[in-house]
C-alpha cells in the first residue's frame, strides 16, 4: 500500500475542506482515503493520454444572460435563515484579532 | 375504505370523477402513516396542517375545472434534498437541521401547478451520500419488505414511502444510483431521466454534474406520468436541456416487438447473487417472448466506473459543500468566538462521518499536485465510458441488467466497510457519468422474501424506449404489495 497520505497531508486536507478533526479521526481518514485512493488508481491502467477530461457529457456552451438590473425583495427571506443577522446583514465572528 | 394501494393515476381519475375526494387521499395516508410509519421512519418532516391546507384549494380548483391533469389531487412525499417554501428542508444532516428555504425547486413548483399535494419529505442518508439511507442524522429508515433490512439509498425513505404506501408517489434523486437501487431493494419502480431533463433548480447539490431529479412510484404508468409533469426546460439551472421527445406517457405500450436489447455480459459476472441473476434473466426470457431481440454483449470499462465517480462526485461535493458555514442557514457552532474556528467546528460538528470522507477525498482529489492525477484522469476516464455506451446505442436500443448485486442487506452491514458499500452502486453508476436515462422496476422476489429489481438503460434523450419495454415487462407481473401494507389491511 503506497503511503501517500502523511500527517501533514491530513493537516492541508483539513485546511482545504475546513473540518477540524480529532486525533482518532484523523487516523481513520488517513486509513479511509488511503484505500480509496488505492482503489481509485485502478485507473492508471487505462491508456487516457489522447482523451480531453469531460467534464459535461452535453456539447452544451456556457448559458449567458444580459446583465439586466432587476428590483430584488428577497432581503428578508435571505436572512431568514441566518444563525445570526443585525441590520439587514449575516453576522460573523470577529475577523480581526 | 382503504385505497392507498391504488397507483397515483388510478387515484387521479377517482378524484376527476369524484369518487373520491382529496381531502380523504390525504386522510387515507396519514392514516397509513399511523400505522406504519413508526417501523419504516420513511420521513424527517410530516405535514398534515398544510397538506388538508392544500388538498381544500386544490378540490376547489378540480371542482372548477382548472385542474384536469392525471396527478391532480394525488399526495405526493418529496426527499428531503428537494427546497420546499418555508417547509423544513435537511438533507438528512444535522448542518441543515432547521433549514426552511425562500423558495421550492423548479421540479416541486411543476408538481404544485398539477394539483400536488406534499404530505412531507423523505428521509435519505446524509446530502445523498450513501447507498443504504442508514447516515441520515436522523436515524435509519427500514426496508417495509423487512424490517431488519435497509431499504437501499440514498432515496431510501422516498422508495420505503411508497412501497409501504404512506404515499401514493415520491420524488427522489438519483447521483450514482440513488433512485434505482433502492426502488429496486423495496420493489417499487424509479426512474432516473437524462442529465438535464429536470431543472435541478432547488435541488441541494451533491455531485451537479450526475445529479438528477426522478420519480419513484409503484408502476411505469405513474413514472412516466410523473416525469411528464417534472420535466421542463428551466432557465434557472444551466444545464437544464431544451429537448424534444418528452410526452413520456405515449409510450406505454406493451409492443416490444423488434426493440433490440443489450445484455452487457459484464454485469452478469463474479458479485452478482445467483438468485438475482436468475430473475432478470426470466424478465430478459420474457421480453424475448414478446418479440425483443435480445443479445449478449462486451460493455468495457465497467470496473473502472466506481473509482472514476468516487473521485468525481467527491471533487464536486467538496466544493458544493462549502457553502455550509454556518453563516447563511443551518447550524452553527456555540463555540463561535473568531471566525475561522466558527467554519471549521460548525462543519466539524455538523457533518456526519460520510459527507466528512467525501469532502476530504476530493479537497484530496483538487489540491494542486494532484489535481491532474486524479481530477482529470477521471474526466478523460468518464469520456471512455461514454463512448463504450455510444457504441453500445449504435448496436441497441435499450440495455437490461441487476439494479444491484443482491438484494437489500442488513441494517448496519454496509457501514463499517464503505469501499464495500460503494461497490454495491456497480451497475448503477455508469448511467449517471454517461448522462444517460435508467430505470428500475420489480422483477421477482428472493427467498428470503426481499424484491429484485432489473434495470433497462437507455441513450440520452430515449427514455421512451426504456418506459415501453418496462411497460411491456410490467404487464407480465402483477404489483406485489409489502407484506407491511397487506398485514396493516388484514388487521382492520
Amino acid at each position: 500500500m503506497a503511503q501517500r497520505i502523511s500527517d501533514e497531508m491530513i493537516e492541508y486536507v483539513g485546511i482545504l475542506a475546513k473540518l477540524e478533526l480529532s486525533q482518532d479521526e484523523k487516523e481513520q481518514a488517513k486509513e479511509d482515503m488511503e484505500k480509496m485512493l488505492d482503489y481509485i488508481d485502478m485507473l492508471n491502467e487505462l491508456d487516457t493520454s489522447d482523451v480531453e477530461p469531460m467534464s459535461h457529457v452535453f456539447l452544451v456552451q456556457n448559458v449567458f444572460r444580459e446583465d439586466v438590473v432587476e428590483a430584488y425583495d428577497g432581503h428578508k427571506e435571505a436572512l431568514a435563515n441566518a444563525p445570526s443577522a443585525k441590520d439587514g446583514g449575516f453576522k460573523v465572528p470577529k475577523t480581526i484579532g | 375504505m382503504s385505497f392507498t394501494s391504488l397507483m397515483a393515476v388510478e387515484l387521479g381519475q377517482k378524484i376527476k370523477k369524484r369518487e373520491v375526494a382529496v381531502k380523504e387521499a390525504v386522510e387515507a395516508v396519514f392514516s397509513q402513516i399511523d400505522r406504519v410509519e413508526e417501523k419504516v421512519h420513511s420521513f424527517v418532516t410530516l405535514d398534515l396542517e398544510g397538506a388538508l391546507k392544500a388538498a381544500d384549494e386544490v378540490q376547489k380548483r378540480i371542482d372548477m375545472g382548472e385542474l384536469t391533469g392525471p396527478l391532480a389531487g394525488v399526495p405526493v412525499a418529496l426527499k428531503d434534498n428537494l427546497c420546499t417554501k418555508n417547509m423544513r428542508t435537511t438533507c438528512s444532516s444535522k448542518i441543515l437541521y432547521n433549514f426552511k428555504p425562500g423558495y421550492s425547486a423548479q421540479a416541486v413548483e411543476n408538481l404544485k401547478s398539477a394539483g400536488a399535494i406534499i404530505i412531507g419529505k423523505t428521509n435519505m442518508d446524509e446530502f445523498a451520500m450513501g447507498s443504504t439511507t442508514e447516515t441520515s442524522a436522523f436515524g435509519a429508515t427500514k426496508n417495509p419488505w423487512n424490517l431488519e433490512h435497509v431499504p437501499g439509498g440514498s432515496s431510501g425513505g422516498s422508495c420505503a414511502a411508497v412501497a409501504a404506501e404512506e404515499c401514493f408517489y415520491a420524488l427522489g434523486s438519483d447521483t450514482g444510483g440513488s433512485i434505482r437501487q433502492p426502488s429496486a431493494f423495496c420493489g417499487v419502480t424509479g426512474i432516473k431521466p437524462t442529465y438535464g431533463t429536470v431543472s435541478r433548480y432547488g435541488l441541494i447539490a451533491y455531485g451537479s454534474s450526475l445529479d438528477q431529479i426522478g420519480p419513484i412510484a409503484k408502476d411505469v404508468t405513474d413514472c412516466a406520468t410523473i416525469l411528464e409533469i417534472i420535466a421542463s426546460y428551466d432557465k434557472k439551472d444551466s444545464t437544464s436541456m431544451k429537448r424534444k421527445n418528452m410526452d413520456f406517457t405515449s409510450a406505454l405500450t406493451e409492443d416490444v416487438r423488434g426493440m433490440r436489447i443489450g445484455i452487457p455480459r459484464d454485469y452478469f459476472g463474479e458479485g452478482l447473487n445467483e438468485e438475482v441473476k436468475k430473475a432478470v434473466l426470466e424478465a430478459v426470457k420474457k421480453l424475448e417472448e414478446l418479440g425483443a431481440v435480445v443479445e449478449e454483449f462486451d460493455l468495457g470499462l465497467v470496473e473502472y466506473a466506481i473509482p472514476a465517480y468516487y473521485v468525481i462526485a467527491g471533487a464536486e461535493a467538496s466544493s458544493n459543500l462549502a457553502r455550509f458555514d454556518g453563516v447563511k442557514y443551518g447550524y452553527r457552532t456555540k463555540d463561535d468566538e473568531e471566525l475561522h474556528k466558527m467554519y471549521k467546528k460548525t462543519r466539524s460538528e455538523g457533518f456526519g462521518t460520510e459527507a466528512k470522507r467525501r469532502i476530504m477525498l476530493g479537497s484530496f482529489v483538487l489540491s494542486s499536485g494532484y489535481y491532474d492525477a486524479y481530477y482529470l484522469k477521471a474526466l478523460r476516464t468518464k469520456a471512455l465510458i461514454k463512448q463504450e455506451f455510444d457504441k453500445a446505442f449504435e448496436k441497441y436500443d435499450v440495455l437490461i441488467s441487476p439494479a444491484a448485486p443482491t438484494t437489500a442487506p442488513k441494517l448496519g452491514d454496509s457501514l463499517d466497510d464503505p469501499l464495500k458499500m460503494y461497490l454495491g452502486d456497480i451497475y448503477t453508476i455508469s448511467a449517471n457519468l454517461a448522462g444517460i436515462p435508467g430505470m428500475t422496476l420489480p422483477c421477482g422476489i428472493d427467498q428470503s422474501g426481499l424484491p429484485i429489481g432489473v434495470q433497462l438503460l437507455g441513450d440520452c434523450f430515449q427514455e421512451k424506449k426504456i418506459i415501453r419495454t418496462a411497460y411491456a415487462l410490467e404487464q407480465t407481473r402483477d404489483y406485489r404489495r409489502c407484506p407491511l401494507a397487506e398485514q396493516q389491511e388484514v388487521r382492520r
